[in-house]
């Protein structure tokens, strides 16, 4: 490994160590709460960013992979009596298809750019309204996880359990994301995103390559539905594949900076304390608060096209 | 090493490249040139797979290759470079050209290694770290035959790659190209600056409205008629005789 690749690697320990120590010293399930939630947007961030980032396709309905795996959690559970943890590869695999699909006919016709953006997001539209219909889901009153606390269940009695959980996710979502920088289908996927036309003549597989980076980024965005239906027992449709999760989902990686491995992580912590501190500040008065978070948003893509990691490097390697 | 045969693809009414078939030897310098619009980077895509030919076959080491996908292509040692220079602007010289290292390296260390032992080759080697974004156009051009020739190619097809610079420059990529046949690399290029043909290539095609129309050694070709009709006009080939007998 290249020392550039231990640098990263020892900053994720570092940041692993100290948000696990965290129950240890906090106690407050509303801290914790917000340190679990911020860790979740950075999963979806860097699940997104996978894609988007190192492979220049920007999805605007990961919802479809994320809606995905709540279901497949849900319903297995609900409908077949599975065990919520049996119930997480099944999810995660079943994101990988479904974004083996939208991959498959997306990439297979060329579609790049807004088209593939448009794509994406009517895949989803067309999940939420299967959603909405079908018995199946529950239709649009949605589906309830039956409460059965216990570790065993993937239902912990304390905020700890949880936080370790998507702790877990957020560092395998960003391991994958330091592999990609350091090997060569990540050489191959970024080439891809820079010239395809290149990438081609030097032996790049294009097509492939998406494929794959879709379907990583499906499976771990699918993982972050699974998370959400256990911690918060319920699902919709709306939630699922509603616009809410697809914009969730890229916000913090263009906020940290596309294309780099922290800056998922840090757009979801700048989001969540921006959202926190708007929502404290002006709580008395409902949507003053996302008013002022989309100025935000505004700003931060105008004058930092490249995120808060645009600060930190001159280039994007250095 | 290389077969074309009847070649040909239409756009619309246009006749980009008709019934074009010639023959490569290995270990050359070959080249092809003609004027523009001649249709000279369309036969280049179809014999590397980029554009798939109406008719015709192309065969490379023995075996048929038409319409297969450009990577396949690649992999079977063929390689090309673009007129238009495409680096992958996001990342260092050294990166773009492990991309071509890659190919026959899997791993990380190897390809970066291989890297900087081909920018050495074609002069990059100062210019590892920069991004390929912030280089002159010469570097680029280097840039893209660095990257093809990382690839590891037994047929590299130049694209232009003397095209845009100064004759100081061009007087610096001659021995880099002519180094890159001496190393076991049958090059076929496409060029418009004469001093570098008439230099480098043993035999050349010409190509004019998408048909061959001469070929032969490069000083057989400036002296062929016809040629002389294609880049400079019709009656100036006869008017250039008359000239040099009454002179």
């Amino acid at each position: 490994m290249n020392p550039a690749a231990l640098k990263d690697l020892a900053a994720l320990a570092l940041f692993a160590v100290a948000v696990a120590a965290l129950p240890l010293f906090v106690s407050s399930g509303f801290l914790l709460n917000i340190v679990i939630m911020t860790l979740y947007a950075a999963l979806l961030g860097q699940a997104w960013n996978i894609l988007g980032g190192f492979g220049g396709q920007f999805s605007f309905g990961h919802a479809v992979f994320f809606g995905t795996g709540a279901y497949a959690a849900a319903v297995l559970q609900v409908k077949f009596g599975w065990n919520a943890w049996a119930a997480l590869p099944a999810a995660i695999a079943l994101g990988a298809a479904v974004a083996a699909l939208v991959g498959t006919l997306s990439f297979r016709y060329g579609l790049r750019g807004s088209y593939f953006a448009l794509v994406t997001l009517a895949f989803a539209e067309v999940f939420r309204i299967l959603a909405n219909t079908v018995e199946f889901t529950g239709a649009g009153v949605g589906l309830m996880i039956p409460l059965k606390e216990s570790a065993a269940n993937f239902q912990f009695a304390s905020p700890a359990g949880f936080l370790y959980v998507i702790l877990a996710m957020t560092l395998a979502a960003c391991l994958i994301t330091l592999w990609l920088k350091n090997s060569r289908f990540g050489a191959w996927l970024q080439a891809a995103r820079d010239s395809e036309e290149s990438a081609a003549a030097l032996g790049v597989n294009v097509f492939r390559v998406k494929l794959v980076a879709i379907m990583i980024s499906g499976a771990l965005t699918a993982a972050g539905g699974v998370f959400y239906v256990q911690y918060f027992h319920y699902i919709d449709p709306h939630i699922a594949y509603g616009l809410g999760i697809s914009t969730e989902a890229l916000l913090a990686p263009i906020v940290g900076g596309i294309g780099t491995l922290f800056g998922p992580l840090l757009g979801a912590f700048a989001l969540h304390l921006f959202g926190e501190l708007t929502r404290n500040l002006m709580g008395d008065s409902p949507g003053i608060s996302l008013m002022v978070y989309g100025l935000i948003l505004v700003l931060m893509v105008s004058f930092m096209p490249r995120g808060i990691m645009g600060i930190f490097s001159r280039g994007p390697h250095a | 090493m290389l077969e074309v045969s009847g070649l040909s693809i239409h756009f619309g009414g246009l006749k980009a490249v008709e019934e074009v078939s010639l023959s490569l030897g290995e270990g050359k310098i070959c080249s092809l040139i003609g004027p523009n619009g001649a249709g000279k980077s369309t036969l280049f895509a179809l014999i590397s797979g980029f554009l798939k030919p109406a008719r015709g076959r192309v065969s490379f080491l023995g075996e048929d290759i038409t319409g297969m996908p450009p990577h396949v292509i690649c992999r079977r040692g063929m390689v090309r470079t673009f007129q238009i220079v495409q680096p992958f602007a996001a990342q260092t010289v050294r990166e773009n050209i492990a991309v071509g290292s890659h190919l026959h390296r899997a791993s990380r260390r190897a390809a970066l290694a291989h890297a900087e032992e081909v920018a050495r080759r074609v002069g990059l080697d100062n210019q590892l770290d920069k991004l390929a974004s912030s280089l002159t156009i010469a570097g680029r051009k280097r840039l893209e035959l660095a990257r093809a020739l990382a690839a590891g190619p037994r047929l590299l097809l130049l694209d232009e790659v003397l095209a845009g610079l100064n004759p100081q420059e061009i007087s610096e990529m001659l021995p880099v190209i002519r180094a890159i046949r001496d190393g076991g690399v049958t090059v076929l290029m496409i060029e418009h600056v004469m001093q570098a043909v008439m230099n480098l290539s043993e035999y050349t095609w010409v190509l004019n409205h998408g048909r061959l129309i001469a070929e032969g050694t490069p000083a057989e070709v400036s002296n062929n008629a016809q040629v002389i009709e294609a880049y400079l006009g019709r009656g100036t080939a006869e008017r250039l005789l008359r000239e040099a007998a009454g002179a």
